[in-house]
């Protein structure tokens, strides 16, 4: 346990050398937050609500959706697939600790990082700039952590089993590339699901997708309340449950038929 | 002449580099597609609940998604230059570029186009035929020849800031993120700049002109003749832009100092 909690703390401080490259990001991510606030000004036109939420509740989800993705989001697909690709896998397999969740680990390192300085004075600059409601419900926030952390452990699940793909596929950035497309569109952070026909909707209740931003963004708007959050949590702990076995079972293939290409 | 057989001794080079891996060309095509395919659903998916934004209709505004692809797709191809300062100026792979007797931004845009970028011509104009034909649109015999400006405009424009902003490398090589910053900007220009705020439409008309890649040259296949001023100047505004950023750029290559070993 030691071991990967030293992880998490060198990721953290490895990031924080380099943190001037975060600020320019805020930037990035306000940008976005705010063509969309504007699109949905649009949208909304002179509707009080659409789907149960308000114009104001819309901004909010947007401005939440995109600050908690530097929380879970990271790059570790990347990083196994270019590590297989230049053979330095085969040097990770003989080191005594697990692979997969040493990459895991160096996510979480980076997500707290990203947390502390990205989104918390991310999220204080956007709300001056634009119309965003703060829940001030302690429940609230409590949920809302831990739909956080349950959306990276499913967000960082997805990324695993991509990267372990490159393994079968050996050149595999379209396929990590169109991952992080589908994850964009079906995980609720351009939209709501709840926007969706129904038909659309009743297939994402299938698949994993939402648990990673649709869910905490709802949370924290205050979209679903009473039962509904329990069974939304519910959803994110049994996705993040049933994503092990993939993972595990391509990584016990993957392991036996190893080829190192170079290196 | 010599330019144009360089240009496809490149254009043959590239094409063998890229079918090594061919499962992945199909890949990352196919991911092309699936990121043209997300932008439409959301333009759909956000029509299912209202049906004017800010006075366009869900079909206009499916049309000014697709033109956008076109000039997009023509600037993803060969002005995609956005690692510039990473690739050349910190590796000093600039100075191989320099000791060759072809202009410098003519090589880089050889070494550095990605013409698996051009199928979004193709679903561009896709797009643009089916929200027409929904619309009603009517074609006379110069609209393809001004689509052509208005899309050479367009991506000239695209191509004016983009080089711009990596002549900012010739004076500092600092690492900086301006330019995932512009890919953002850019996409403000897919929407119609009414939906926007004073300032930002003066941004994206007169000093970050995407406006003139999506919304202004639609507006004139569109037939809105309000914008009709705009529309024109589309072709206007690639050229200042793009003969601004050569300018700039010529003047960057001089102040080059090299920063290889």
């Amino acid at each position: 346990m030691g071991k990967y909690l030293e992880m998490i703390r060198v990721r953290f401080l490895m990031m924080l050398a380099y943190r001037t490259n975060y600020y320019s990001g805020i930037l990035i991510y306000s940008i976005n937050i705010g063509a969309y606030y504007f699109l949905w000004n649009a949208i909304y036109g002179g509707k009080g609500e659409i789907e149960g939420l308000s114009v104001i509740q819309m901004t909010t989800y947007v401005a939440v959706a995109w600050m908690a993705r530097a929380f879970y989001f990271n790059n570790i697909d990347r990083e196994i697939a270019q590590e297989i690709k230049e053979g330095k896998v085969a040097v990770e397999f003989i080191r005594p600790y697990h692979y997969l969740l040493m990459k895991t680990m160096q996510g979480l390192g980076e997500g707290i990082f990203r947390l502390s300085f990205f989104s918390i004075p991310g999220m204080v600059i956007v709300s001056l700039v634009f119309p965003i409601e703060f829940s001030a419900a302690f429940s609230t926030w409590v949920f809302f952590m831990i739909a956080i952390i349950l959306s990276f452990i499913v967000n960082t699940q997805i990324n695993l089993l991509t990267g372990v793909m490159t393994f079968f596929f050996f050149n595999n950035d379209g396929l990590i590339r169109a991952k992080r497309v589908v994850i964009d569109l079906f995980s609720g952070l351009l939209l709501p699901i709840s926007f969706y026909p129904g038909w659309a909707q009743n297939v994402m209740d299938f698949l994993p997708f939402q648990a990673i931003s649709y869910i905490p963004s709802m949370i924290f708007t205050e979209g679903f309340t009473g039962s509904a959050v329990w069974e939304a949590i519910l959803f994110q702990l049994v996705w993040a449950v049933i994503l092990i076995l993939p993972i595990q079972a391509l990584w016990v293939i993957a392991k036996k038929r190893l080829i190192v290409q170079g290196g | 002449m010599k330019h144009t057989s360089i240009f496809f001794l490149y254009v043959a080079q590239y094409m063998k580099t890229r079918l090594t891996y061919r499962v992945d060309m199909l890949m990352e095509i196919m991911s092309d597609l699936l990121f043209q395919a997300v932008n439409l659903i959301f333009i759909l998916v956000v029509f299912g609940h209202t049906n004017m934004l800010s006075g366009w209709s869900k079909d206009e505004i499916i049309f000014i998604y697709g033109f956008f692809l076109v000039p997009f797709a023509i600037f993803g191809a060969f002005f995609n230059i956005w690692d510039f300062n990473e690739r050349y100026i910190v590796k000093g792979e600039m100075d191989r570029i320099l000791t060759r007797p072809v202009h410098s931004l003519f090589q880089i845009i050889l070494e550095r186009m990605e013409l698996e970028s051009l199928f979004g011509v193709l679903t561009g104009i896709a797009v643009m035929i089916y929200a027409g034909s929904r619309l009603d649109l009517g074609l006379s015999w110069y609209d393809p020849i001004v689509f052509l400006f208005m899309v050479l405009g367009g991506a000239f424009v695209y191509a004016g800031i983009f080089i711009l902003l990596a002549s900012i490398s010739f004076w500092s090589d600092s690492r900086t993120s301006i330019m995932p910053m512009m890919y953002n900007i850019g996409n403000y220009g897919r929407y119609p700049v009414d939906i926007y705020n004073k300032v930002i439409r003066f941004v994206l008309t007169w000093i970050l002109p995407f406006a003139f890649v999506g919304v202004y040259p639609s507006a004139y296949f569109l037939g809105r003749e309000e914008w009709y001023g705009y529309a024109f100047l589309t072709p206007v505004m690639g050229a200042v832009f793009f003969g601004f950023a050569i300018f700039m750029w010529n003047i960057g290559v001089t102040k080059y100092r090299g920063a290889g070993n």
